[in-house]
């Protein structure tokens, strides 16, 4: 029952969650719309780097998957070690977010400095946020998880854990799409 | 009822704040009407300080050319007082019966949440403390409750207001959004056994709609807030007019701001179904298309926004769009008139002050419905937008429709929550107090509307009439202001000395009247089979169950 709860609760938030992104990216899109600035700064961003960090988050995606299928089949062990290559891969991806904003800056492209700058920072930052939160989340299940807390084969926290990880992994699918992707067609 | 039962009184009660352990327990509550209990409260305590705002701005607007508000403080106060009432006192109030009642009602112990339950309390309440920090430091916000960009950019709002109405409103914003999310699990999985969701009280129904709505709609303002504070603080281009968008904002806020419309309308449809059928003593009339018509007015709520952007020039096509969806609500809302106004057709009609609310709210309501009608026909919405017909619209909306809903259930469900009834001759002198007061008030200020008076302005000159009606409208608040000082004083003495309730004073159907009042910490032992949604009168009525006909 509690197990249950807590996805249902899980689903609705991300479902939430989802809501806030939709509107910040509608907003991107919307503003690249509306002047041709996006569309000249974004020339500066560099797909292919982040194109690869991004394999590195989907591939999170399916570690935690197989993590938690290991707890269903009773070896809380494959759970730790598929928890502890997720954290692993997230710290990746937030690293490469981490030098694409190096760049940027670098390149004298800044939040204040014009709407791509404060469009860009904004959306995949709240995105970066979402995934360190998740990355937290992780860590103290995969801190439980050694300290043997998860002995049967279905945990609450565990189970919505990974849908708030596979949201995080959705949307960054959609946010790279939007701001990588379609400048490229 | 014929036969009368001698039943027994509660024992125990909710905890004393007199008691050793008293207010630490009542901090560290995670017991869901504790949790309640603390929200009306909260609403109590942004209610008085959101109606001082309001006094002071009817002193002030009583004559022409008056001096005794400067334009800032002015500006301030009218900010304070329509993001208080609505996001503080309002949303509160009906989330604070929801999160008492709904366990109540659909026979569950706590919410499936008890502990988000509390966070969703703490953080309503210390985001609006953080909005009423802004008074000590350097001036609240001032740009209006929807606080329109460019207006509340930093080159035109330097002082920090605006900045606390952003964090203010982000993090009550999540107590909200976390409310509605337990609200929807403890729905979805927590009813009684046997508790179809065709059997559910129409309430909760309506709590559960609400709750959908919460998450679709604040996660749209809180995009907004935080692009706001992004361009104030880091100093991003988001809403500027020369490089950003101020529209956005507009389409961001509405996005929000038309279904919070409903997420203050449903829950008091949801009161009126509880306390129409109870006090005309007949099942509720149209069990479905109440139910319906919530669904069909929540889906609508959220393609209709931009009818409160007619004046920003979006096109024709666009506002006929916009003005269509908005009639159309008209028809669902309708429907829910009807379905009372039948309930109570060739029922035997107790009068007491719920039920003088509750008729009052089917009137006020459909006047505050017709006057937003006005605003849907695009070329009269030019006319009357930014003038006192808009002040006098929402206010029919907000005041004769939630407030007068949310006096209802107060004075209905109050003897379930305390153990004592409400004073009725009290109530009687209250309820006469606040209809002339409000209808004082705010009737007239559709003239001065039509007349032209903009709304949001400190003072006004002295035209024929206006110094009049102005008179009358603040008189109209002073006795409105006056009437809470009875409910207040009716309170105070009642929770003392009011007649004892026992279990089901009002002989009402509804599982929330088959534990004792108040209800023992664990409100139910066991529930009574439910067979439909009346589970009370089936018990009482072996011989004539409502589950024996098909309805
Ligand atoms: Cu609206």
């Amino acid at each position: 029952m509690k197990t249950m709860q807590t996805k249902l609760l899980m689903k609705f938030f991300i479902a939430s969650e989802a809501i806030f992104f939709i509107s910040l990216i509608i907003s991107y899109i919307y503003y690249r719309h509306l002047s041709d600035v996006i569309s000249i700064t974004d020339n500066h961003l560099d797909a292919t780097s982040t194109g690869i960090f991004t394999v590195f988050l989907l591939a999170s995606s399916g570690t935690i998957w197989w993590g938690r299928r290991g707890l269903h089949q009773g070896k809380p062990k494959t759970l730790a070690l598929g928890l502890a290559i997720t954290i692993v891969l997230g710290a990746i991806f937030l690293y490469g977010q981490g030098r694409e904003y190096a760049h940027l800056i670098q390149d004298d492209i800044t939040i204040d400095r014009n709407i791509f700058g404060s469009a860009f920072f904004t959306l995949t930052g709240f995105h970066a946020l979402h995934v360190l939160t998740g990355l937290v989340i992780l860590c103290i299940i995969l801190g439980l998880t050694l300290a043997g807390d998860y002995q049967g084969t279905d945990s609450a926290g565990v189970a919505s854990a990974e849908i708030y990880w596979h949201f995080v992994d959705a949307v960054w699918i959609i946010v790279f799409t939007v701001i990588y992707l379609i400048p490229l067609l | 009822m014929n036969k009368l039962i001698t039943i027994p009184e509660a024992e125990k009660g909710l905890p004393s704040v007199r008691t050793d352990l008293g207010l630490l327990q009542w901090i560290s509550s995670v017991d869901h009407k504790q949790l309640g209990i603390m929200y009306l409260l909260t609403a109590l305590l942004f209610f008085v300080a959101g109606g001082t705002e309001v006094m002071l701005m009817r002193i002030q607007l009583m004559v022409p050319n008056n001096t005794f508000l400067s334009p800032e403080a002015y500006n301030q106060l009218f900010t304070m007082h329509g993001t208080t009432m609505i996001f503080l006192v309002l949303m509160p109030t009906l989330i604070g019966l929801g999160v008492y009642m709904v366990p109540l009602m659909i026979g569950a112990n706590d919410m499936a949440f008890p502990r988000l339950n509390a966070f969703s309390l703490w953080m309503t309440l210390f985001g609006g403390l953080i909005l009423y920090f802004s008074f000590l430091d350097g001036g609240a916000p001032n740009a209006g409750w929807f606080n329109y960009v460019p207006l509340s950019n930093s080159n035109f709002s330097s002082s920090k207001g605006v900045d606390y109405y952003c964090i203010g409103l982000i993090l009550t914003g999540i107590g909200t959004v976390t409310g509605a999310l337990n609200f929807v699990v403890t729905i979805l999985t927590m009813r009684a056994p046997g508790m179809k969701m065709t059997y559910m009280p129409i309430f909760v129904w309506m709590m559960l709609i609400t709750a959908f709505l919460i998450l679709g709609a604040f996660p749209a303002l809180n995009a907004g807030l935080s692009m706001l504070l992004i361009d104030r603080q880091l100093h991003a281009h988001f809403f500027s007019p020369s490089s950003g968008s101020p529209i956005l904002w507009q389409h961001l806020f509405w996005a929000f701001g038309h279904p919070e419309v409903y997420i203050l309308a449903l829950p008091p449809f949801g009161i009126l179904s509880e306390v129409v059928p109870v006090f005309s003593r007949q099942p509720i009339f149209g069990y479905r298309f109440l139910v319906g018509s919530g669904i069909a007015i929540a889906l609508l709520a959220f393609g209709v926004w931009a009818h409160h952007m007619f004046a920003t020039g979006l096109g024709n096509p666009v506002n006929g769009f916009f003005a269509l969806g908005s009639v159309l609500i008209g028809i669902p809302t309708g429907i829910k008139v009807f379905s009372w106004a039948l309930t109570m057709y060739g029922g035997s009609i107790r009068f007491n002050t719920a039920m003088l609310f509750a008729t009052s709210f089917i009137v006020e309501f459909t006047i505050g419905g017709l006057s937003g009608m006005s605003f849907a026909l695009v070329p009269l919405d030019w006319q009357l937008t930014d003038t006192y017909y808009v002040v006098a619209h929402i206010h029919y909306v907000f005041l004769g429709g939630t407030l007068y809903s949310v006096f209802a259930g107060l004075f209905y469900w109050f003897p379930k929550i305390t153990g004592r009834k409400l004073s009725e001759k009290l109530g009687r002198i209250f309820f006469g107090m606040f209809f002339v007061g409000f209808n004082l008030t705010f009737i007239l200020q559709h003239i001065l509307g039509v007349l032209g008076m903009t709304r949001r302005v400190y003072t006004y000159p002295d035209l024929p009439h206006f110094g009049a009606l102005n008179m009358a409208s603040s008189i109209g608040a002073f006795l409105m202001g006056a009437s809470m000082l009875v409910l207040f004083w009716n309170i105070w003495t009642s929770l003392r000395k009011g007649e004892k309730a026992g279990d089901n004073p009002w002989n009402a159907w509804t599982l929330e009247w088959y534990t004792s009042s108040p209800p023992d910490p664990k409100n139910f032992e066991a529930v009574p089979p439910v067979r439909s949604a009346r589970p009370l009168w089936d018990m009482k009525h072996p011989e004539n169950p409502d589950w024996k006909h098909h309805h």
